[in-house]
């Protein structure tokens, strides 16, 4: 009973992380019906910048804030730059370009950081935390608080300011934005900005778990698609909670079901999202998508 | 009375116009067959390696271009289908030790119908939802190839010896390879090139305009959809088995994601639903990787991603698709200038 | 006095075909023009040009400067509000958030919290819906949401596009009272497009009549309603 719950601890807090990557999925998906492949890689990328910045004596709160700003900027200006361009263009065109960016940045690190992988400090206490009978991981714990503090910001950010109010009606309707007065262009920006800073929260909590290196993310990007088909494309708190439940099913799994252990785990989060796709496409909190013909 | 006008000349020299466009075609790939057939006996081993290489890429571009470009499914997994057809090949050379030759076109039919049973779920994913699978599956393959190491031979993968040429025929193992992929690429080039062009390729591309409007005109979407994935991976799974042959080795890593990002790559460049934009595309993903690489020895795919990324600037629609609009504009230009008509993108 | 809105042979292409050949109107500071026509007249697309929403040749002045080429959120800011074609509700958002979203563009926030008092005088179902996605009210309620939030921005001028499209004719008639209203004690002019000549006729100052991109008949409104041959030849009775 104790590994069941430090199990479901701790996969909630790997699942704060997939949720994490999850809503930036789905906030650029629901502004620009584009599926930004390179979410992980960019994710990536500020997670490097943030360990620079440490290797150059910033203390680690300072570093981690300094490298949300960059993030939010990266992310803007990449959207306003390279996405741009073929925003009209066909859906295929756009995916390539997302996939071009996830090659270079890929690379870029690489290039700049070489393929080492590296630790990344944690900025809680590295003693376990002892309730009843069961040890948490202060990381653990942390990381959950942290993303649920990061939620609790942007739901109050969409919810109650005239800016996330415009960037809602942006995602939702273009045409009728304009006719209003709101800078389209410009909300999609902010949407590719604030995506990339939830995604270098993302990168900062999972690293100091699975260590450093250009290609950390691409396991986690493919939990968070799990994650988001899970809870549903067009509902960006479905794919938190996805992200909470595929975290848990993961790790339930992982322990319970021995022949999956480690190597398979990627498998499991494939099946996943076929049974969901062929089952229940829109996922648990999306809503279907009605055309009409 | 009748009157002959100005009119008159231009119908006529547009009567023309076809023909003769059909016939400097046929005489340039004709051109073309021939200088293909006389290059091994004047370039490098290596160099020799990666042309034949490029027929390779062109017969998996072929399949997936049906299948994303003629059909509109997306997938961004078929280095699956790769890497299916290349273990079939290498597990039955090493384990069973059967004659090359018999292993291709298994590896096509395991592909086929591994490809169509596939395609049955498919068939409830929607474009950005069928990307996302067929990505994840992507991402998986190397974990399962590693994982059944019995039958893969694990991370270590599976050596092979290159097949020597049949019949005595004087030709170096590098040569014959370098024919046998292109005479292959030929036979399912003129195949693909029929099955496009009839009532076949019409309601694979009337499923990708508007699927219901296909259905309400009589064509089994469900039926036409499932065959298509299922050739589609037969193409690649071919060119996978003939790709083990030509490297002489196989293993998991090699069938990562970023196969499968090449081939997408490869359609998207070369053009979709574009026949001959397998070649250019097969032709961009295999050298501009090596070129890449001589730029900055560190970064190459950077510069990959960033000449991807260019290309899609400047021709959306790939190079197959800037070939057809220019030979368009040059045919309309020859028949003479004649009312203006709305012009609907492809 | 220069009229507030004017167009001069203004054209408007989709893609390659031109749907207007250079019409010219206009509307006055504080007056009501409406533009008549049937189906494919090219109604919605004039209004479209002036919010610049498609790509138009000719010359759009509001208030004396150019706006032709300028993107629709800018015209937006000058003070030109369209209640469009399809009502153009935010169909997951409540009434409430749509009205706020009207406002976005004004430079002066003070003041927002009065005139959503003063919306739902006009508009009491809105008020009642305030908290209800905008996509589950009626077609008539719908309607009236596009023109309160167009309202919203407090602007000079009001675009409305067939509001009397797909509605009861009791619903349709308590709009136009409404629009008069606004228009006789806020000042707003009005630019109004529609099917339904007889109405727009009985509201209007200035009225003009499109055919296949081009005004065939223009003049005060009062003359087109007497002018017997325009009756008969384009308003059917």
């Amino acid at each position: 009973m104790d590994v069941f719950f430090q199990q479901v601890v701790s996969g909630l807090a790997t699942g704060g992380i997939y949720g994490s990557l999850a809503l930036a999925l789905v906030m650029i998906y629901q502004a620009t019906d584009v599926v930004n492949y390179a979410q992980g890689e960019m994710a990536m990328f500020s997670t490097y910048l943030a360990w620079s910045m440490m290797n150059a004596g910033l203390p680690y709160w300072v570093a981690f804030f300094a490298t949300l700003a960059l993030a939010f900027v990266g992310g803007l200006v990449i959207e306003r730059v390279i996405i741009r361009p073929v925003e009209n263009a066909p859906v295929l065109t756009i995916v390539i370009v997302c996939i071009g960016l996830l090659v270079i940045l890929n690379s870029i690190a690489g290039w700049i950081y070489s393929y080492v992988i590296q630790p990344f400090p944690s900025p809680f206490p590295s003693t376990p935390i002892r309730i009843g009978s069961v040890i948490f991981g202060p990381h653990d714990l942390g990381a959950i608080g942290v993303t649920f503090v990061m939620l609790l910001l942007l739901y109050c950010f969409f919810r109650f300011t005239s800016l996330g109010l415009a960037m809602r009606a942006a995602a939702q309707n273009p045409a009728s934005s304009r006719l209003v007065g709101i800078r389209v262009g410009w909300m999609l920006g902010l949407g590719w900005g604030l995506a990339a800073l939830v995604g270098a929260v993302a990168g900062m909590m999972v690293a100091p778990v699975i260590f450093l290196e250009p290609n950390m993310m691409s396991g986690i990007l493919i939990y968070a698609f799990a994650s988001a088909t899970l809870g549903g494309f067009t509902s960006p708190g479905g794919a938190v909670v996805g992200g909470f439940l595929v975290g848990v099913i993961e790790n339930l799994a992982g322990t319970y079901i021995s022949f999956i252990g480690t190597d398979l785990k990627l498998t499991v989060a494939l099946a996943l999202i076929i049974v969901v796709l062929v089952v229940k496409p829109s996922g648990l909190f999306g809503r279907a998508v009605v055309r009409r013909v | 009375m009748e009157t002959a006008g100005a009119g008159e000349p231009v119908a006529r020299a547009a009567a023309l116009a076809p023909v003769t466009a059909r016939g400097w075609k046929l005489v340039g790939l004709l051109a073309l067959l021939a200088v293909a057939c006389l290059l091994p006996f004047t370039l490098s081993g290596f160099r020799l390696f990666q042309f034949t290489q490029v027929f390779v890429y062109a017969i998996a571009l072929l399949g997936l271009n049906m299948l994303t470009g003629y059909n509109g499914q997306i997938s961004l997994g078929h280095g699956a289908f790769y890497a299916i057809g290349a273990y079939t090949t290498a597990i039955m050379i090493d384990r069973w030790s059967v004659p090359y030759g018999w292993t291709i076109p298994v590896a096509g039919a395991l592909c086929l119908l591994v490809g169509f049973l596939f395609g049955i779920p498919a068939l409830r994913l929607e474009g950005l939802y069928l990307a996302l699978a067929t990505f994840a599956l992507a991402l998986a393959v190397p974990q399962i190839l590693k994982h059944f190491d019995g039958w893969t031979g694990g991370s270590q993968g599976i050596v092979l010896s290159r097949p020597g040429p049949p019949f005595g025929l004087r030709l170096s193992a590098d040569q014959w390879l370098y024919f046998l992929s292109l005479g292959i690429l030929l036979v399912l080039f003129v195949l693909a090139w029929n099955l496009l062009r009839g009532r076949t390729g019409r309601a694979m591309v009337a499923i990708r305009d508007n699927p219901i409007a296909a259905a309400a005109m009589g064509v089994n979407t469900a039926l036409y959809k499932s065959l298509t994935f299922g050739v589609s991976a037969a193409y690649t799974g071919v060119a996978g088995a003939l790709s083990a042959l030509v490297v002489a080795f196989v293993a998991p890593d090699t069938f990562n994601v970023f196969l499968s990002i090449t081939l997408l790559v490869g359609i998207v460049v070369g053009g979709l639903a574009s026949i001959s934009g397998a070649l250019f595309g097969a032709l961009f993903i295999q050298f501009v990787p090596n070129y890449a690489q001589d730029i900055s020895k560190a970064a190459p795919w950077a510069i990959f991603g960033v000449v991807l990324i260019g290309v899609m600037y400047v021709m959306p629609y790939g190079v197959g698709g800037a070939v057809r609009l220019l030979s368009r504009r040059l045919a309309r230009a020859r028949a003479g200038t004649g009312p203006r008509r709305a012009r609907l993108p492809e | 006095m220069a009229p507030l809105l004017e167009a001069q042979a203004l054209e408007a292409h989709y893609g390659w075909t031109k749907v207007l050949h250079g019409i010219s109107f206009a509307v006055e500071e504080g007056g009501i023009t409406t533009i008549l026509g049937a189906n494919g007249a090219g109604k919605t697309t004039t209004l479209r040009a002036v919010c610049g929403m498609v790509r138009t040749a000719g010359d759009v002045r509001f208030d004396g400067q150019r706006i032709a080429g300028k993107p629709t959120e800018d015209r937006v800011r000058l003070g030109i509000a369209h209640a469009p074609e399809g009502r153009g509700t935010f169909v997951n958002l409540t009434v409430e958030e749509n009205l706020r979203l009207g406002a976005y563009a004004r430079r002066e926030k003070g003041g927002v919290a009065g005139d959503f008092e003063r919306i739902y005088q006009y508009f009491p179902v809105l008020k009642e819906r305030r908290r209800q996605a905008g996509g589950t009210l009626s077609g008539g309620e719908q309607q009236m949401l596009a023109i309160a939030r167009a309202l919203m921005l407090r602007p000079r001028l009001l675009l409305l596009d067939e509001p009397s499209l797909g509605l009861a004719p009791l619903i349709v008639r308590e709009i136009f009272r409404i629009v008069q209203t606004i228009n006789r004690e806020e000042g707003v002019s009005v630019l109004l497009v529609e099917q339904n000549a007889t109405m727009a006729l009985s509201l209007a100052d200035r009225a003009y009549l499109l055919e296949t991109g081009r005004v065939v008949v223009s003049g005060p409104a009062a003359e087109l309603r007497q002018n017997e041959s325009v009756r008969r030849s384009y308003l059917g009775y």
